[in-house]
């Protein structure tokens, strides 16, 4: 059907918005509440436009297009309102962006530059808040929030967590968790979904890079760094390249010229979680143990089944996580191995996650008092830091990370999309049940942004039923099949973001489907080009169990490579 | 009196909820249809007639408990009538009644004594309880005069006594919805069904198809009575022709509007008006379930519809196959926490479901996709409330009466500074004068007119100048105020109207349910400047710095900074009406809008004069003493909290008017009446 836009012919198909068709033709009509793929809330009224035939201005979001539709998206009056909604926003704002974390990067300042905002023209009280820096993953600012809700939206329609809701009424409307208390008493699993889609300084992660400057200043520590898997395909991004860049090498040197003492890469424990995963997965396969296996790399997702799933424990492997089996191969082997007290080693992880700020201190992740991981920086503090450094990414030589922990295959590495640990996992599995790796490695049903991905696999006569679920409302649907009695899943990958580490809560904000489809794919062309492509073929892992690990699921691994879990309360 | 059990007239009956009797409103009004028997119709009659207590055997007392009369002490009164009656061994029937609209005159008692038509009596308070009794049980004349008399047919009327329907303030009304508010035991559903109660509901079910009902109602006129005057019929026959397996009504009755209680009043008076109303809706769009959606602070209306539910189950009125038709409907009673806007429709809808009461865009209209996504339709009381009697006489009667555009009645709660305050049903196109005047009985004391407040928050005022305009949908909207749910505020001449707006606005901006820009930050920014304009002169709007020491300069500059905001009022207003989310929203600058319009010199008066004449706006008043009239007692300067009162005792006192915080407590403990205000 055709309808015309500001006097133009825009083409449109059954159930497209004026705002998607509006888009589409290039016309940019600017939204705040606005989020892709869930329906439209029409809490921001900044997309309204002029609709002939219609009395007031509509929201474009919500409106649907239709043939022979009439439509203005910059007349005078939108406009004209739009400034208005601005200004009122910014009336209730605080006036301190030069400190602001968003600052130079937020939608309302874009927004107030595009109006061209220049005069205060609206005065008078603003709506008291108060700041909630007791999560350690998240920073909620409430003074800046602008309500327009996608925090509670992502929360609630995406992760099915619903941590945070509106409270109050009118001017005194605010978002909070339950009780309006602290997030960390919350239901809150620290995904940071939240702070990636707040448009504005509201929602940012707990900042980890004063302690680490600290710790690089100090030169009585020996600070190790680790990079995961998706952090060097999504970094790019925060320096004007193209999504899907990877700059894993440069990055590497940027790292080192920082002052870290070692650089590793978090793909290495990768390639040895799948040796455990996989070994623990042939082991309940052929002692009967609980099935499904569920992943347990994700800390969102832990949290999720510890609060709302607590009879599902069991089903998760006991595997630690890649930053947590790096951590603690750091300060034992490691510190045995070059001879320091663990003590003087500070270990920084750089994640395109805020949950892993929130795992790292998880009381059973260290021994003897003293937690494997110190620091957790997500990808946009590393870019921060880099910059504060005078460090031109774009510009730097490439550097290889250090041994024992540097070597990867690029299964490690499609850890960083979701359906990736599921891949991994599949071909050291099938080594470890038949005694040869397969030719075909590529398992195309498991890759790619659909939530739930499901594959079949036969290995050794014996058939796996393999699910793939990345964002935990698609993640609940399973859970709720199994619980059903659902019995043909063996094995089930969860990450808590919607397309896994890629779509992280601790990536650069800009992320599109596009970007993040770019930054996905940059991790299949890793795979397809490397040489070494399964876990179990990764020498150093070899060489690590030869030297220290003895075997996986051996006494040594259990000790440092897996964990427990516990049930935990939805709201402390 | 509950009717829990179905009144059986002999072994012959085989009713039952489990195998409905198709008759059953037929049997009950008139006599078995199933068997034929003079001593059952016999029976039937005699108890409709008592029911309709045409001729009561023994004496019979009124008391109109519904809230409005409990919060005038009927409570107190109903105790007292049971005192006296036992203390003097007196055999008579107590029955409470809702509220008959007359607020302003309650407690409320009537007495209906055997051979007699019944008698009103207003406030009768508990001590006034054993005078009146006395005096009418033993044929005296009563300490106080009746309201007036019921027409009754075979009893001999009191002499000189005027028929109730004669007193000025129900003679100009058409009572239809209110026909049983006040008059009948609203917690007997034989009662209703003695009056021809449930009789449209057979009707429909037995002789009408669904699509048979949204036509008539659709032919009748009817408009919705909760603001925005939607065909009823039109709305019906949009979900009726949606095909779902599941289809929803909902009766919407959170009444939120600062003085309106129409809503409560029928609930609480006639609950099963409302009942039969929403089965009908229910029948004609195919809906199995029915909510009444209410609010928790409407205790006495939640109790009332919950027991009467419960009566038109145990009798087979709700429930399974109703009359053997096939339709079944239950109807479940939500209470709402009180959210204003929750009386929106997808607000509401969102209540029901358990989630927080926030409006979403339309379209998907809640006729295509509303209560957990299924067809809905959502209803007003009293628009439901006027079903049964479409459906019973046809749309040709309802349609006779009303305008070209607005038929039927409509329900009005008449308050403010009015003589006669109270419940009012009249017909569209009543002038609105006759509503003050005489309904009302015009402005009590030496005050004048300035104007009728309509439509509550989204409503606007009606100055003086229109006061002759016929009551209808479109007659408010042309002189920018609208139906509303039918709150009527009278203002005299002591109302300041940028105090109204005031009021207004704070009521919105705390009811926003704050998910949209405009109606949240707007509306406390509209306030705000409201607030400046009534504030004393030496705060100007913001953090403006002022730009010269200069007394006169600075006032020069404030009032123009005044005038500046009061444009910004006028955009913000018309920004807020754009561009909002709901009609809470949509309509939420109106009151703000009605009264620049009307009262325009009034609003220049608080912005050049920083002047209030109606002596509302206290910032603004400037307190004198009249040295004439003071005699230095020295009161008011221990009262003053500024000390801005000087004089030595028994010589006149001074007031430093740079010290003055405008309070009133002076004006207040002044004896003499010597501090002056202007």
């Amino acid at each position: 059907m055709t309808l015309e836009i500001n006097g133009r012919k825009v083409e449109a198909q059954h159930g497209d918005t004026v705002l998607g068709a509006a888009r589409r033709a290039g016309i940019r009509i600017p939204t705040l509440c606005h989020y892709e793929g869930l329906p439209p809330s029409g809490a921001c009224r900044m997309c309204v436009v002029e609709v002939e035939g219609q009395r007031g201005l509509v929201p474009s979001c919500a409106f649907p297009a239709a043939a022979g539709l009439k439509v203005q998206t910059h007349s005078a009056r939108a406009v004209d309102a739009r400034r208005t909604l601005v200004e009122l926003l910014l009336a209730n704002h605080p006036d301190d962006c030069l400190y602001c974390a968003r600052n130079n990067e937020c939608q309302l300042q874009d927004l107030a530059a595009q109006l061209g905002v220049r005069r205060r023209h609206y005065f008078g009280g603003r709506t008291p808040a108060r700041m909630d820096v007791a999560s350690p993953s998240i920073v909620r600012d409430p003074a800046k929030c602008i309500l327009c809700g996608k925090c509670v939206r992502v929360c609630e329609e995406v992760q099915a967590v619903g941590a945070i809701d509106f409270i109050g009424r009118g001017s005194k409307t605010r978002i909070g968790p339950a009780f309006d208390e602290g997030l960390n008493v919350s239901s809150c699993i620290n995904c940071g979904q939240c702070v990636a889609v707040c448009p504005v300084g509201a929602l940012i992660e707990t900042r980890a890079i004063d302690e680490v400057r600290a710790a690089l200043a100090d030169p009585k520590q020996i600070v190790v760094v680790q990079h995961a898997p998706s952090v060097s395909v999504s970094l790019a991004e925060e320096f004007g390249l193209k999504p899907g860049t990877d700059v894993d090498g440069p990055f590497v040197t940027a790292l080192r010229r920082l002052g870290f003492a070692w650089v590793f890469d978090t793909a290495f424990t990768a390639d040895l979680t799948i040796m455990e995963e996989a070994s623990e997965l042939a082991h309940r396969l052929a002692h009967g143990g609980v099935l499904p296996m569920m992943t347990s790399c994700s800390p969102g997702w832990v949290k999720f089944v510890e609060q709302f799933y607590p009879d599902l424990l069991p089903n998760l492997s006991t595997c630690k996580s890649p930053q947590q089996m790096l951590g603690a191969v750091v300060k034992t082997f490691l510190a045995g191995r070059i001879g320091v007290d663990p003590d003087r080693i500070f270990s920084v992880a750089i994640m395109p996650c805020t949950a892993k700020k929130f795992e790292a201190g998880r009381p059973e992740m260290g021994r003897d008092g003293r937690q494997d991981i110190d620091a957790v920086l997500t990808t946009r503090e590393a870019a921060e830091l880099i910059r504060m450094y005078g460090l031109d990414l774009a510009a730097l030589p490439p550097d290889a990370a250090d041994t024992p922990f540097g070597e990867r295959t690029s299964a490690g590495k499609l850890f960083g999309a979701s359906g990736g640990v599921a891949e991994a996992a599949l071909r050291t599995a099938h080594y470890l049940l038949t005694g040869h790796t397969p030719d075909d490695l590529k398992i195309q049903a498991l890759r790619g942004l659909d939530g739930i991905k499901e594959y079949r696999a036969t290995v050794a006569g014996t058939e796996i039923g393999v699910a793939a679920a990345s964002g935990l409302g698609n993640a609940r649907k399973i859970l709720e099949q199994i619980r059903a009695g659902r019995k043909d899943l063996q094995f089930i990958e969860v990450m808590s973001c919607a397309g896994g580490c890629v779509a992280g809560g601790g990536q650069p904000r800009s992320a599109s489907p596009d970007a993040v489809r770019a930054r996905m794919h940059a991790l299949y062309v890793i795979d397809r080009d490397a040489a070494v492509r399964a876990s179990h073929e990764n020498p150093g892992v070899q060489r690590l169990y030869a030297e220290f690990l003895e075997k996986p699921l051996s006494h040594k691994s259990h000790e440092l490579l897996h964990t427990r879990y516990e049930r935990r309360a939805p709201v402390m | 009196m509950s009717d829990t059990a179905f009144p059986r007239c002999c072994a012959g009956c085989w009713h039952s909820p489990d195998r409905p009797c198709p008759d059953l409103v037929a049997c009950l009004e008139k006599g078995p249809v199933c068997h034929e028997s003079d001593a059952c119709a016999a029976q039937v009659g005699a108890r409709n007639r008592a029911r309709r207590r045409e001729s009561p055997a023994r004496p019979v007392v009124f008391v109109g408990t519904g809230t409005c009369g409990l919060g005038a002490g009927a409570g107190k009164t109903l105790a007292a009538i049971h005192a006296w009656l036992a203390a003097g061994a007196v055999d008579a029937e107590v029955v409470e009644v809702g509220c008959i609209g007359l607020c302003v005159e309650e407690p409320l008692v009537d007495i209906q004594l055997p051979g007699r038509p019944r008698l009103s009596f207003a406030k009768v308070t508990d001590k006034k309880v054993a005078p009146l009794l006395s005096a009418v049980f033993s044929d005296q004349p009563p300490p106080s005069e009746p309201l007036g008399q019921f027409r009754q047919d075979g009893a001999a009327p009191w002499p000189g006594v005027r028929p109730l329907d004669e007193h000025p303030f129900f003679a100009p009304q058409t009572r239809w919805v209110l026909a049983n508010c006040g008059v009948v035991d609203p917690s007997s559903l034989d009662e209703y069904l003695a009056r021809g109660g449930y009789g449209a509901l057979a009707k429909a079910l037995r002789t009408m198809t669904p699509a048979d009902v949204c036509r008539e109602v659709e032919l009748s006129g009817l408009r919705g009575r909760g603001g925005g005057g939607f065909p009823t019929g039109t709305k019906w026959t949009i979900a009726h022709k949606q095909a779902a397996e599941q289809k929803y009504m909902i009766c919407n009755a959170d009444e939120g509007d600062p003085g309106a209680f129409m809503d409560r009043a029928v609930m609480e008076g006639d609950p099963h008006r409302v009942l039969e109303g929403l089965a009908l809706a229910a029948y004609a769009i195919g809906a199995s379930r029915a909510y009444i959606y209410t609010r928790a602070e409407y205790p006495l209306a939640i109790a009332r519809l919950t027991a009467a539910i419960a009566q038109a189950k145990a009798y087979g009125l709700l429930g399974s196959n109703l009359f053997d038709s096939g339709f079944s409907l239950d109807i479940v009673v939500k209470q709402g926490a009180g959210a204003f806007v929750c009386g929106e429709e997808t607000a509401l809808i969102h209540s029901i479901e358990g989630r927080r009461g926030m409006p979403r865009p339309r379209p998907p209209f809640p006729a295509a996709s509303g209560l957990f996504g299924k067809p809905t339709i959502i209803n007003n009381v009293e628009t439901l409330a006027n079903v049964p009697g479409i459906v019973a006489n046809g749309a040709a009667w309802f349609g006779s009466v009303g305008t070209a555009s607005s038929k039927g009645t409509k329900v009005f709660a008449l308050s403010g500074n009015v003589a006669r305050t109270g419940l009012v049903e009249v017909a569209m196109g009543t002038p609105l004068r006759q509503i003050v005047f005489d309904i009302g009985g015009g402005i009590p004391g030496d005050r004048a007119y300035k104007a009728v407040q309509i439509g509550g928050p989204s409503g606007g005022c009606i100055p003086a100048s229109q006061l002759d305009i016929d009551i209808d949908y479109e007659s408010l909207k042309q002189v920018g105020a609208m139906m509303g749910s039918g709150g009527l505020v009278v203002m005299d001449d002591g109302n300041c109207m940028v105090d109204v707006a005031k009021y207004f606005m704070d009521f919105i901006q705390k009811e926003s349910c704050g998910k949209c820009i405009p109606c949240r930050e707007g509306t406390r920014r509209m306030l705000e400047i409201l607030e400046s304009l009534s504030r004393r002169p030496s705060t100007s709007l913001g953090a403006v710095v002022s730009p010269s020491n200069d007394r006169r300069i600075e006032q020069q500059f404030e009032a123009l900074e005044r005038f500046r905001s009061v444009m910004n009022l006028e955009h913000l207003a018309k920004v807020i009406q754009d561009t909002s989310l709901c009609g809470l929203g949509q309509s939420a600058p109106n009151p703000v809008l009605s009264t620049l319009r009307w009262f325009r010199d009034e609003y220049e008066a608080h912005v050049y004069d920083r002047r209030c004449d109606a002596k509302a706006c206290r910032e603004l008043l400037v307190y004198e003493i009249d040295t004439t009239l003071c005699k230095g007692c020295g009161i008011c300067i221990k009262q003053c909290p500024s000390d801005a009162i000087v004089g030595t005792p028994k010589s006149p006192h001074h007031i430093i008017p740079e010290r003055c915080v405008a309070c009133g407590s002076c004006v207040d403990v002044c004896n003499l009446d010597a501090v002056l205000v202007h």
